[in-house]
C-alpha cells in the first residue's frame, strides 16, 4: 500500500512542524520572539539520544519516557539562556536564539565526533539506538509513530489551555499588552514572560527528542532541515492558535515530502517546495497588510 | 485683516453607516483665533483632518487664501501653508529640538541652518525653546510648544491645533494662548479644536459648533456667551453642573496612609498623607512626580524609602487608557477578566467573567453591543465607563484616579463624576488627581497640592490649589 505509507510519511514529517510550530505559535503569543526553535529542538535531540544510549539495556517504555523529558528539558534550559540574557543584559531574543541555533549545530557537530561517536569511530554520528529504545509504529508497515499522535494530543491540549487556564491568558495579556497586563492585571510580566520561552522551549526540545526517537535512531548532522525556521512559517500560517497548527504542519509536511517524491520521481527540484512555501508566507502576509492588520506575533512599535 | 485664509464649505463625510459630517461649512480668517466647538464624536477633528489633506471629504471645496485646492494628501496641505498639531505627540524623544524640526524636510541637516529658523519662529511669536535640547528632557508644555514651533518653521501660516489644552496646567495654557495670539498678530490664522467652553470664551474670536457632524452655529465671539455655547454643544440637554453633590460627611476611618514615602523616580521628598473612607481627596501637581505616588499608592510598584499602608483590594484608572487599563484588542469580557490577572489561577470561568462583563456594561450605561466587542470598538467616554465600572465591581476600598475624565465630553465627564461621588458616598476612599483645577474644585472634598516642599492641604477651591502650585514652581 504505497499511498498508505506516503500519506505516513507525511504525518511523519509533520510531527517536528507541529511542535516546534507549537513552540513558535506560544512564544509569539506570549510577545517572545524566539526564533531558535531550530537550536532548541537539536539541543532536545542532543539530549535524548545521550539519555536513550546511556539507559540501553532498560525497558523499552521507560527509556523513550525518559527520552522525552530529558529532551524537553534541554530545549527548555536552551531557551532559558535566551531567557535569562533577555532578564538580566536586556539582549533581544531575536538575537540571542539565532545565535544560539549556530551554536547548537556546531555543539550536535561536536558531540557525533566525539563523546557521542560510534564505537567504530568512523562515521560523525551516534551509534544507532536498540529496536526497545524506538517509538512505538502505530500503523503498522508505515513508519507514522506515536510521536505523532502525542503532537496532536500536545496541541490540543494547548489551545484548551491557552483558552481556558489563568495561565493562557496571561500569557496572551502579556503578549498583547505588556503595559496593561502589569498596570491592570498585576502580572509579572518578565516572571510570565521567562515561563514562556521554558515552555516554548520545552516543545521545541521534544520535538527533536521525539525525531530521533521516532525517525532517525541516531544523533548526526544536518538532523534537522530546518524544522524550527519552517516552524515560523507553521505557526504564522495557523494564526498561533494552537489547535490550527496542526492543519498547518501537516500541511507544511505533505509539501515537504511531496518535495522529494517529485524530485525522487520526476527529478524535479524539491527547492520548489521552497518556493511554494515562500510564496505562500508571501501570500498570507500581503493578506494582511491588505486588511491592514498587524500580522500575530510581529512586533509591534514600542509607545513612546 | 479679515482676509478669509481657510474656507472650507458644504463637506460631508460617511464612514460606513455613519453621517460624520453633514453640510459643515467653515471660514477661518487671518488674525483671528478660530475656535471649533463640540462634544467627542461632534466631528471637529474629522472636519480639520480634511481641511489638512488626511482624509478626503465624500463632498464639498476646500479653498486656501480664497484659491480652491485638491488636497490628496498633508504634503499638498502643507506645501499650501496649513500644519496641524494632533492631539497625540509626533515627537521624536531622542532627538534635539532641532533634529525634530528638521525632520521630514529635504537635503542635508545642517544644525545652524534650523536652528536659524527655531529663532526666527521666536522672533515672530515668542514661542522659544533650545534647539540643540533633548525632547526626553522636555515636559509636556514644551513639547506642545515644539510641535507648535516646528510647524511654524515649515512656513506654515494656517495652523490647526486639536485639544492643545489637554495636557497642560493652567500656567502653561495662558503662555500658549499669548504665543498664539502673536502668531495671530502678525497675519497668521489659528484653528482651535477644543471641548472646552473656557478656552474658546476667553482665548477666540470667531466660532464653530459642531454636534453629531452637523453645523449648529458660526459667530463671532461678540456675539456669544457662555449658556449660548453650552446649549448649542449640547443640544436640548441641560448642561450637568456639579456641585450639588458636595459635603459628605467623612468617615474618620484611615484607608490608606503615607509616612515620609519616596520613590527613585521621584526622589526628593518625602510624601506624608493619609486617605479617609469616604473622602474624595484631590490631588494636584505641576510635574509627573504624581504619576509615581499614584502608583505606589495604587500598590503598582514599591517605594524605595518610608512606609505605606494601603489595602490589599485597589481599583486603579491609569489616564493611559487604552495602553494601561485595556487590552485593545481583548474582548470586553477578557479586559474584565484582565483585572487581577496575575493572582489567579487554574481554570478561568469564562461564564461569570462574561456576566460580571455584562452587569459592568449594564451598570455602567456602557454603549457597547454586548460584552464580546473588543475594547477598540469603544469610545472614549465608554470605555471609560468600564474601566470605572470594572475597577469597582468588587468594592474596593481605595480608589485611585488619575485623570479619569481626559478627553471626554461634558456629559461623559459629569457621568464619570457622578459615579465616583456615588462609591464614596457607599464608604469608598477616592484618591482623585486632575490636572484640571476646575475639576479638582468641582470634586473633591479637600484637595492635597504636591510640590517641591512635600504636600499641602487645602480645601478644595480653585484659587488657593492654584496659589499652592504655583509657590512649588518658583
Amino acid at each position: 500500500m504505497p499511498e498508505v505509507a506516503l500519506v505516513a510519511d507525511m504525518l511523519v514529517r509533520a510531527t517536528p512542524l507541529i511542535l516546534a510550530g507549537l513552540a513558535v505559535a506560544i512564544a509569539f503569543k506570549g510577545g517572545v520572539f524566539n526564533i531558535g526553535a531550530e537550536g532548541q529542538l537539536l539541543a532536545g535531540a542532543a539530549a535524548a539520544t545521550a539519555t536513550t544510549l546511556a539507559l540501553s539495556g532498560m525497558p523499552g517504555a521507560f527509556v523513550v519516557t525518559a527520552a522525552a523529558v530529558t529532551g524537553a528539558a534541554a530545549g527548555a534550559l536552551w531557551a532559558a539562556i535566551a531567557a535569562e540574557l533577555k532578564r538580566r543584559f536586556h539582549v533581544l531574543e531575536i538575537i540571542s536564539t539565532i545565535m544560539l541555533n549556530f551554536v547548537a549545530i556546531h555543539l550536535v557537530s561536536y558531540l557525533v565526533r566525539g563523546p557521542l561517536q560510534e564505537p567504530t569511530g568512523i562515521y560523525p554520528q551516534t551509534e544507532t539506538f536498540p529496536l526497545s529504545a524506538r517509538l512505538p509504529v502505530v500503523l503498522p508497515g508505515t513508519r507514522l509513530h506515536l510521536g505523532f499522535v502525542a503532537a496532536v494530543l500536545i496541541a490540543i491540549a494547548l489551545a484548551w489551555v491557552m483558552k481556558n487556564t489563568a495561565w493562557g491568558f496571561r500569557v496572551k495579556a502579556i503578549g498583547s499588552s505588556p503595559r496593561a497586563a502589569w498596570s491592570t492585571g498585576a502580572i509579572a510580566v518578565q516572571r510570565s514572560s521567562f515561563m514562556v520561552f521554558i515552555v516554548s522551549g520545552a516543545l521545541a526540545g521534544l520535538a527533536g527528542s521525539i525525531e530521533v526517537s521516532g525517525v532517525t535512531f541516531a544523533l548526526y548532522e544536518n538532523l534537522s532541515p530546518g524544522h524550527g525556521y519552517t516552524a515560523i512559517a507553521v505557526a504564522l500560517i495557523a494564526a498561533l492558535n494552537p489547535a490550527a497548527v496542526i492543519a498547518s504542519g501537516i500541511f507544511f509536511g505533505i509539501l515537504q515530502t511531496g518535495a522529494t517524491a517529485m524530485q525522487r520521481e520526476f527529478a524535479i527540484p524539491s527547492s520548489l517546495a521552497s518556493v511554494a512555501e515562500a510564496a505562500l508566507i508571501l501570500a498570507v502576509l500581503s493578506v494582511a497588510a491588505y486588511r491592514g492588520r498587524r500580522l500575530p506575533g510581529l512586533p509591534r512599535k514600542s509607545a513612546a | 485683516m479679515s482676509e478669509l485664509a481657510l474656507d472650507l464649505r458644504g463637506i460631508s463625510k460617511r464612514f460606513g453607516q455613519v453621517d460624520a459630517l453633514d453640510d459643515v461649512s467653515l471660514a477661518a480668517k487671518r488674525g483671528s483665533i478660530h475656535a471649533l466647538l463640540g462634544e467627542n464624536g461632534a466631528g471637529k477633528t474629522t472636519l480639520m483632518r480634511i481641511a489638512f489633506g488626511m482624509l478626503r471629504p465624500d463632498s464639498g471645496s476646500i479653498a486656501v487664501n480664497r484659491i480652491p485646492i485638491n488636497l490628496r494628501s498633508p504634503a499638498d496641505a502643507i506645501a499650501a501653508g496649513v500644519g496641524m498639531v494632533h492631539q497625540q505627540f509626533s515627537l521624536v524623544p531622542q532627538m534635539t529640538v532641532a533634529e525634530n524640526v528638521a525632520l521630514g524636510g529635504r537635503g542635508r541637516f545642517r544644525p545652524q541652518v534650523t536652528a536659524r529658523r527655531i529663532a526666527d519662529v521666536a522672533r515672530r511669536t515668542g514661542l522659544s525653546l533650545d534647539p540643540m535640547r533633548r525632547v526626553i528632557d522636555l515636559g509636556s508644555a514644551e513639547r506642545q510648544k515644539l510641535e507648535i514651533i516646528r510647524i511654524l518653521a515649515h512656513n506654515a501660516d494656517i495652523l490647526i491645533l486639536d485639544e492643545p489644552t489637554a495636557v497642560l496646567t493652567s500656567r502653561d495654557i495662558g503662555e500658549l494662548f499669548t504665543q498664539l495670539r502673536a502668531f495671530a498678530a502678525g497675519g497668521g490664522c489659528i484653528v482651535l479644536i477644543t471641548h472646552k467652553l473656557n478656552d474658546a470664551l476667553a482665548h477666540a474670536d470667531e466660532v464653530t459648533v459642531l454636534r453629531r457632524g452637523r453645523l449648529v452655529l458660526n459667530a463671532s465671539m461678540s456675539e456669544v456667551n457662555r449658556s449660548s455655547l453650552t446649549s448649542a454643544m449640547l443640544g436640548s440637554a441641560p448642561a450637568v453642573t456639579a456641585r450639588s453633590y458636595k459635603g459628605t460627611p467623612l468617615r474618620q476611618k484611615v484607608v490608606a496612609a503615607f509616612n515620609g514615602v519616596t520613590t527613585e523616580k521621584q526622589g526628593q521628598t518625602p510624601l506624608s498623607f493619609e486617605v479617609l473612607a469616604g473622602e474624595v481627596l484631590g490631588v494636584a501637581a505641576l510635574d509627573s512626580g504624581a504619576a509615581t505616588m499614584l502608583r505606589v499608592l495604587a500598590g503598582r510598584i514599591s517605594h524605595s524609602a518610608g512606609s505605606i499602608s494601603i489595602p490589599t483590594h485597589i481599583g486603579f484608572v491609569p489616564e493611559n487608557r487604552i495602553g494601561e487599563a485595556l487590552v485593545p484588542a481583548f474582548s470586553l469580557t477578557e479586559n474584565f477578566a484582565l483585572k487581577a490577572a496575575g493572582s489567579r489561577s487554574g481554570v478561568i470561568d469564562w461564564r461569570a467573567m462574561h456576566a460580571a462583563a455584562a452587569s459592568v456594561i449594564e451598570d455602567f450605561e456602557v454603549m457597547a453591543e454586548g460584552a464580546g466587542v473588543p475594547a477598540s470598538s469603544l469610545s472614549g467616554g465608554n470605555q471609560q465607563r468600564f474601566v470605572l465600572g470594572r475597577e469597582l465591581h468588587d468594592d474596593p476600598p481605595l480608589l485611585v484616579l488619575e485623570n479619569p475624565t481626559q478627553g471626554l465630553d461634558v456629559n461623559a465627564a459629569a457621568s464619570v463624576h457622578a459615579r465616583i461621588r456615588a462609591a464614596a458616598a457607599r464608604g469608598t476612599a477616592i484618591v482623585f488627581y486632575s490636572s484640571d483645577l476646575d475639576e479638582l474644585a468641582e470634586i473633591s472634598d479637600r484637595v492635597m497640592v504636591i510640590n517641591r516642599s512635600g504636600v499641602k492641604f487645602t480645601s478644595p477651591e480653585r484659587q488657593s490649589i492654584g496659589q499652592l502650585l504655583l509657590e512649588s514652581g518658583a
